[in-house]
């Protein structure tokens, strides 16, 4: 069993299943690759919990009460609470916090059986699209560690890609489990907001926050997802009431007569030549599985550059104000009254970026200001909702780049947040609209860095995604290719 | 649009955060950076717009097809008026920074 | 309106904002208890104390109560209506904001009519919307900190605005004390000012008549209508001494001190309140269908304006007393039976704003622990009506009823019976035994017989004395008069 650590999470589920393998040794496996923290992908380990689950596992297993994806590891992103591990969300001002819940995701992959590994690195609050933002140190990209892993799901997607597990969470606000996984050469999607409970999941901005789920093949993903969504009623007012799918049932539909809107302004002068031609190439390759391209258009793509910027740090200014030192995480130590104790507790203990957001979020609600930009941003989002629905009357998905580039340098865009912003512009509309995307490997840049494919959805047409992706991934190799050492 | 150091002076306030002079100053820079992009934005002509502030409202699409508005969660859901949260005073105070006899401790608040 | 009320030369103009506590068992967005009183932090879930990752889900019950003040005070009812946060640092305010509503609130429009001494009032209302209570800190026991109670945070409330037509403490005290009776008649709040279920602040600001509308300042937490008058009269007396001596108004927020009698301005908690409102992502948007409203106004008890509106009609009573009347559930259900067991309705009345309600005050009784019954009175009110004793000596009667001690017999209307005969209070109205002691009287008094047919009508007066001494005070006075003139010629 030396290469448990390739298996995808379908052939784990199976081998556990049928005994050839225990959940224990699955999870010991698994944390001894995780020894020495390999790009400083996690944030919390604890073998003993992980054991104990495995074990539990076991039981079951052999019970034969064994659930769908019983004994098969997962790692969660910081962003979601566990009670048996800390949850930080990659930020000081939560050092040392421990829930007294599990966050519903987390739950639902638990009772689905799967085995926990740990907590995985993030930017601050899901701030950032390098994980250069986090209070515990960058994370590397497995395939050149010289270069970012992609954010805020940097730790997820890394610790994929190094085959430290086989499948993750992540979450995806303006396309933080995309972006990643392109960076990373791995898949991941973001359902339709509100098909997974946000209920557990720290917020950052509450009407693009999604989870999704990230692993090596879009069958696994189909997999997780299935586990991951359904509706929270009791607890999430924004949760879907749609009955939860099995996203893995169309997986095995061909492509035969499948129309693709590619929009143009997504393959604009700013679109780096090497993942354009990555992307022409998958885009012919489905072509020869039988499906038809249709240029669409997208106008407002750019626009949604200043629209999630206001919308998203407007949300995450009053979300973060629970973090006071009053009632749990960080508070400072010294302060001479209430004051200073609000001051300096958010002061030393948020980063850079999570501040410069709060700033920029409160100038935008500011009395005089709202209408200018808060409202005239939410209006602007509506268009670009409707241009969505527009381009989905001549298409069924809609095909393009996740990011303008491969994953850059390591400190080459640390100091430039709007250079980090700018580079969001494909991956921000669908999140704005709430529509479902994913990102699956196409191929390699210039620089040998691999290169994702987006595909973008009607609401709540995931299945199909997982479709297209699920065929691409029949014919063409890219997504089990290892970066050097991880396999 | 261009802020001033008097508005970062506002915000921080706003906001319960303090910066250093040289933070402030290079915060101040990247803000008007920031803002000279958005001035594209604020071009846009949306008269007769509705803002979309609940990506649901976009899915009004999907209703009439296939769900009904009000149960796919379109609308606010209504939980009938039942306890059911047990006292678990000590498991949501492990992680407080101060606490005595079940109260959260602050510096005196005065009014 | 009449004249306005004027303060030294200056007008008073105030508007009220109530925060109702609803009686919901749960809170607004959390499964929690709201009962009084628990152990610190023992009633606020993860919801309740913001724990990273918690979302509000909304309770039916305050919705419906929403619904029902909105129908007691003939609001409309928004169908559609959207909840905002109100972002503000506090350490009772565990999320940093609290969830408010603001651009469309659930209640618009609607009026509070009270009377104030025999003057009809009617105060207009903008709003009434639905939001979350704050903590509570308390500062006794600990030295240079505040201990913070998020029990409460999280209570539905409902926010009552009016528009500033008030303009007088009293006429605002007025206004209170009919909004606190209507939220406790129809149920959606117990109105326990002690527990801090209604607590009103008051926008309070003066004027020279005709002006316009002088500056105001806010006296936050009044929860009790003593403090309520002595607070408005003291910044009445304060805003105009300030602009007499050529000092402007500030806005600001005041508290009243009930030990000093004086208002004070609070250390400002935000400067100048920019509280960057804006629709909570976390709730889609609540719609109320017009069925729903229709439900709850049938299965709603008869509403306070709707039930004097029916002692007006039903029993002719004027207005004043059916609005008196109807000044409780109870009280009006004590009303119904004491006309229905006489059948004189303006009698009851009368009898129950005067007598009773002197007796229920003097003795601090509620209308449901009184000794007389509503039978009872009713009973006694028909031995007025049908002539067997006189009004006072069934004021005798009451008297008697008042201070019996429970027994299984006490509220049976037959005690009034048994009582007009046991003190002997029965009137003469046998007109054969009157006419008997009137021909005595009269021929003992000659002298007064010849003023009153001279012309003196005093003279009779002199008559009637001895004559009701003779009966023992139990001649009818009425008949008396009847005869004696009939007599007299």
């Amino acid at each position: 069993m030396t290469d448990l650590h390739n298996k995808s999470v379908a052939q784990l589920a199976a081998m556990l299943k049928n005994k050839e393998v225990s959940a224990v040794e699955v999870a010991t496996r698994f944390l001894a690759r995780m020894g020495g923290n390999p790009h400083n992908a996690f944030l919390d380990i604890s073998s003993e919990v992980t054991l104990a689950q495995a074990q539990a596992s076991d039981a079951k297993i052999a019970k034969g009460t064994a659930g769908p994806l019983e004994g098969v590891p997962i790692a969660h992103k910081d962003i979601f609470v566990t009670k048996d591990f800390a949850t930080t969300a990659g930020s000081k001002i939560l050092k040392d916090y421990r829930s007294p819940f599990d966050a519903t995701v987390v739950s639902r992959l638990r009772d689905a059986g799967m085995v926990t590994l740990g907590k995985l690195n993030c930017d601050e609050f899901a701030m950032g699209s390098a994980n250069e933002n986090s209070a515990y140190g960058a994370v590397t990209n497995p395939w050149d560690t010289t270069r970012i892993p992609g954010g805020s799901s940097g730790g997820s997607a890394a610790a994929v890609a190094a085959r430290l597990t086989p499948a993750v969470t992540g979450t995806d606000t303006g396309g933080s489990i995309r972006q990643p996984a392109a960076f990373c050469g791995i898949t991941g999607i973001k359902p339709t907001y509100g098909r997974a409970s946000r209920y557990g999941m720290v917020a950052f901005a509450s009407s693009l926050d999604q989870a999704g789920p990230m692993a090596r093949s879009a069958e696994d993903c189909a997999l997780l997802l299935s586990a991951m969504c359904g509706p929270d009623l009791d607890r999430d007012s924004t949760s879907l009431n749609v009955a939860n799918e099995d996203f893995s049932r169309t997986l095995t539909q061909a492509l035969q007569g499948l129309r693709i809107g590619i929009p143009n302004e997504f393959f604009g002068e700013g679109l780096a030549s090497d993942v354009r031609s990555a992307i022409d190439t998958a885009l012919e390759q489905l072509q020869t599985l039988g499906a038809t391209l249709v240029p669409i258009a997208l106008p407002r793509t750019e626009l949604s550059i200043p629209v999630y910027y206001i919308i998203a740090p407007a949300e995450a200014s009053s979300n973060l104000s629970r973090f006071d030192g009053v009632k749990f995480g960080h508070r400072a130590k010294d302060f001479s009254d209430l004051a200073g104790m609000y001051e300096k507790t958010r002061s030393q203990a948020f980063g850079e970026e999570v501040k410069r957001r709060i700033m920029i979020g409160s100038y935008v609600l500011s009395h005089g200001y709202y209408d200018a930009y808060y409202l005239q941003a939410q209006k602007i989002r509506r268009m670009i909702a409707d241009d969505f629905q527009q381009a989905f009357s001549q298409c069924d998905v809609i095909a393009g780049p996740v990011a303008p580039t491969t994953a850059w340098k390591l400190g080459d865009k640390s100091d430039d947040p709007l250079a980090n912003y700018l580079a969001d512009i494909f991956t921000l509309p669908a999140s704005l609209a709430g529509l479902p995307g994913m990102s699956l490997p196409v191929g390699f840049g210039a620089s040998g860095m691999p290169v994702g494919m987006q595909l973008i959805g009607n609401y709540l047409q995931e299945a199909r995604l997982l479709n297209v992706a699920h065929q691409y991934q029949l014919h063409i190799g890219h997504h089990t290719q290892a970066p050097g050492g991880a396999a | 649009m261009s802020l001033t150091s008097h508005d970062i002076d506002r915000l921080a306030q706003l906001s319960r955060l303090q910066f250093e002079p040289a933070a402030a100053e290079r915060l101040l820079g990247q803000l008007n950076g920031f803002f000279e992009i958005v001035e594209q934005m604020r071009a846009v002509d949306t008269t007769h717009v509705v803002p979309m502030a609940h990506p649901v409202d976009a899915m009004q699409g999907l209703t009439a097809a296939i769900f009904d508005a009000d149960e796919l969660g379109l609308t606010l859901r209504l939980r009938e008026d039942v306890v059911s949260e047990p006292n678990q005073r000590d498991a949501n105070q492990r992680s407080a920074p101060a606490v005595e006899r079940g109260l959260f401790l602050v510096p005196k608040v005065i009014e | 309106m009449s004249a306005a009320k004027l303060v030294h030369g200056y007008e008073v103009v105030i508007g009220f904002e109530t925060h109702t506590q609803l009686s919901t068992k749960s809170k607004i967005f959390s499964r929690a208890s709201t009962a009084f009183g628990a152990e610190p932090n023992t009633q606020a879930c993860a919801v309740d104390l913001a724990l990273p990752g918690t979302l509000p889900v909304m309770n039916k019950g305050a919705v419906e109560r929403a619904i029902e003040l909105g129908l007691a005070l003939g609001s409309h009812i928004a169908e559609r209506s959207v909840f905002a946060r109100k972002n503000y640092f506090y350490p009772d305010l565990p999320k940093g904001y609290q969830i408010s509503q603001f651009e469309i609130p659930v209640v618009q429009g609607g009026e509070v009519s009270f009377f104030l001494g025999d003057e009809k009032k009617t105060v207009r209302l903008v709003r009434a919307h639905l939001e979350e209570d704050a903590g509570k800190s308390l500062h006794e026991d600990f030295i240079g900190q505040s201990g913070i109670d998020l029990n409460r945070a999280g209570t539905p409330l409902l926010e009552i605005v009016t528009e500033p037509d008030m303009r007088s403490s009293e006429e605002a005290v007025a206004y209170a004390k009919e909004l606190h009776k209507i939220v406790t008649w129809i149920g959606i709040c117990d109105g326990n000012m002690q527990e801090g279920s209604f607590r009103c602040d008051a926008n309070v600001s003066v004027r020279k008549p005709g002006a316009s509308l002088g500056t105001r300042r806010e006296i936050k937490n009044l929860n009790s209508f003593k403090f309520m008058q002595q607070a408005i009269d003291y910044e009445v007396r304060w805003q105009i001494e300030q602009i007499e001596d050529g000092r402007a108004i500030q806005q600001a927020t005041v508290l009243f001190n009930p030990d000093t009698g004086e208002t004070r301005a609070m250390r400002t908690k935000e400067d100048a309140a920019d509280y960057r409102y804006f629709p909570d992502p976390d709730l889609p948007p609540l719609v109320i269908s017009r069925e729903w409203v229709e439900r709850v106004r049938s299965e709603m008890a008869e509403l306070p304006r709707v039930m004097a509106q029916r002692f007006v009609s039903q029993y002719g009573l004027p207005e004043y007393d059916a609005m008196t009347l109807t000044q409780s559930k109870a009280m009006a259900a004590y009303f119904e039976e004491t006309a229905k067991a006489c059948g004189q309705a303006k009698l009851a009345s009368n009898w129950i704003m005067g007598e009773l309600s002197r007796r229920m005050n003097a003795d601090d009784l509620g209308i449901d622990q009184l000794p007389v019954k509503a039978a009872q009175l009713g009973a006694l009110i028909r031995r007025i009506a049908d002539n067997t004793i006189s009004n006072n000596a069934a004021k005798h009667v009451f008297d008697a009823l008042w201070p019996l001690e429970m027994t299984t017999a006490s509220g049976a209307p037959s005690m009034v019976d048994d009582l007009i005969d046991s003190m002997g209070l029965k009137q003469m109205n046998d007109a054969g035994a009157l006419e008997v002691i009137i021909d005595e009287v009269l021929a003992a008094n000659p002298k007064n017989v010849e003023e009153f047919k001279a012309g003196n009508t005093k003279a009779l007066n002199g008559l009637v004395g001895p004559i009701m001494k003779a009966s023992k005070g139990k001649a009818n006075p009425a008949q008396v008069n009847a005869l004696l003139l009939k007599k007299l010629g």
